[in-house]
């Protein structure tokens, strides 16, 4: 219980933070938008495999810049206030539902803006919701541990890319194979694999997070 | 000498499968023909650089627990040599590919995710490098390794099965052991898994015996 208060306190302390400054969500947000702007004007239509595609491309690349950020502010001496207080796995247990939450906002916005511009494409839009919503999870339980394991590496954002994209391919792979059978309009029950494959990797991600968070902070 | 035994036996069976590889009866089979000697040495390449990540990870979790350095450069050197068996297997795969599928690198799930893999390991020694001071590479590299383990073997051995691959055992396809492969192939193909898989370890031990002699050069 002390562990899931300390967890709720964290989530509170980081989106009271980002709801002060609002830059970062912002842009971010301008971000995402901008992106599907430039590719509306290079590609102008596209047939429903590239639609799909680049979704999921440019949500990956807004993902990997909105939560290589999230350790940034967490450096030295608050880290020492943490350590005194808290449990660690309270600490990466908050980053991740707070990056999740920050990633479904993020890829809902997205959506948003991709499907008034490009139109909707999905025949079954129900399902590529779901696929967007466990793309998120996915997304930012993946990118928090990396996040994490590239903040001790100083922050360098070329070990953020070359550690995260290797890891998150297995995930893009199942998405966009979720998401083009939402695409081509199957019911959900076609997919209850591409779903348990990526829940499955999901928990054993935060697993391992949980796990190895404590032997990361320590400095 | 009482330790060299498997060392010993790791070329004695090596040297008996390239010979009974190469000359011993294997089936006549369409498309693959004699090519499926190739059998003896790519898979077993991939079997060894499994085992050799999987030490690597062991070695990591010892080293989260005890810190001591040499569990590190262990960690590390199986790496090295998992690379070096991965390179291998990927070229005595582009090699067979070439004769049976008519080129160097289809469009498979199979050889995507090995190049995926690879990339994973290499970035675990690109961070490494990245990284100055000893005590902490040990650490935060350990953590990227067992990170990285589970979804390499997500990678490896789950998705392919999903989804439609040339190799044998996916989607749909039958595996070797089924049809492919006759019982004279059988004991050969088996002790040069354990062979190459020897001869790995021995060579990242022997890596592993050259850092701890360096190590303890620069302390003196």
């Amino acid at each position: 219980m002390k562990l899931l208060s300390q967890v709720k306190t964290l989530i509170y302390k980081d989106i009271l933070l980002e709801w002060r400054s609002k830059h970062a969500i912002n842009g971010i947000l301008l971000y995402v938008v901008s992106t599907v702007f430039v590719c509306y004007q290079s590609f102008k239509s596209v047939d429903t495999l590239v639609w799909n595609t680049l979704y999921w491309i440019i949500l990956l690349f807004a993902a990997v810049n909105a939560i290589s950020r999230c350790f940034i502010q967490e450096t030295g001496s608050r880290q020492l206030y943490y350590y005194n207080l808290i449990d660690p796995r309270a600490i990466i247990l908050a980053k991740i539902i707070y990056n999740s939450l920050l990633m479904l906002i993020l890829s809902g916005t997205a959506f948003l803006i991709y499907a008034l511009i490009f139109q909707n494409q999905a025949a079954n839009t129900g399902a590529y919701l779901l696929a967007i919503f466990l793309g998120s999870m996915s997304f930012a339980t993946v990118f928090t541990m990396v996040a994490g394991i590239s903040a001790k590496a100083g922050n360098n954002s070329t070990i953020m890319a070359i550690l995260s994209f290797p890891v998150v391919i297995p995930l893009l792979i199942v998405l966009i194979q979720l998401s083009q059978q939402a695409v081509a309009g199957e019911a959900l029950t076609e997919s209850r694999g591409d779903v348990g494959v990526l829940l499955a990797i999901n928990i054993v991600t935060i697993a391992i997070s949980l796990l190895l968070f404590p032997y990361l902070w320590r400095d | 000498m009482k330790k060299m035994w498997w060392k010993i036996l790791a070329v004695i069976v090596i040297s008996g499968t390239i010979i009974g590889g190469l000359l011993g009866p294997v089936p006549v089979l369409p498309i693959l023909n004699e090519t499926i000697r190739n059998v003896y040495f790519h898979v077993p390449m991939w079997f060894t650089m499994v085992f050799l990540y999987l030490l690597s990870v062991i070695y990591s979790i010892k080293y989260l627990n005890s810190g001591q350095r040499k569990h590190d450069l262990m960690a590390v050197e199986t790496v090295n040599v998992g690379v070096l068996f991965c390179v291998c297997g990927l070229l005595s795969g582009m090699l067979w590919a070439n004769f049976t599928w008519g080129e160097p690198w289809p469009n498979d799930p199979q050889l995507n995710s090995a190049a995926i893999a690879t990339l994973m390991y290499l970035a675990y020694l690109v961070l490494r490098n990245a990284l100055e001071e000893e005590q902490k590479r040990a650490k935060i590299s350990a953590v990227y390794n067992i990170f990285a383990f589970p979804i390499m073997i997500v990678l490896l051995y789950i998705l392919p099965k999903m989804t439609d691959s040339l190799h044998p055992g996916s989607g749909g396809n039958s595996t070797f052991g089924d049809l492919d492969m006759d019982n004279n192939m059988r004991p050969v193909f088996y002790s040069a898994a354990i062979g190459w898989i020897l001869i790995g370890t021995w060579i990242a031990s022997l890596r592993y015996r050259l850092r701890m002699l360096e190590d303890r050069q620069q302390d003196q």
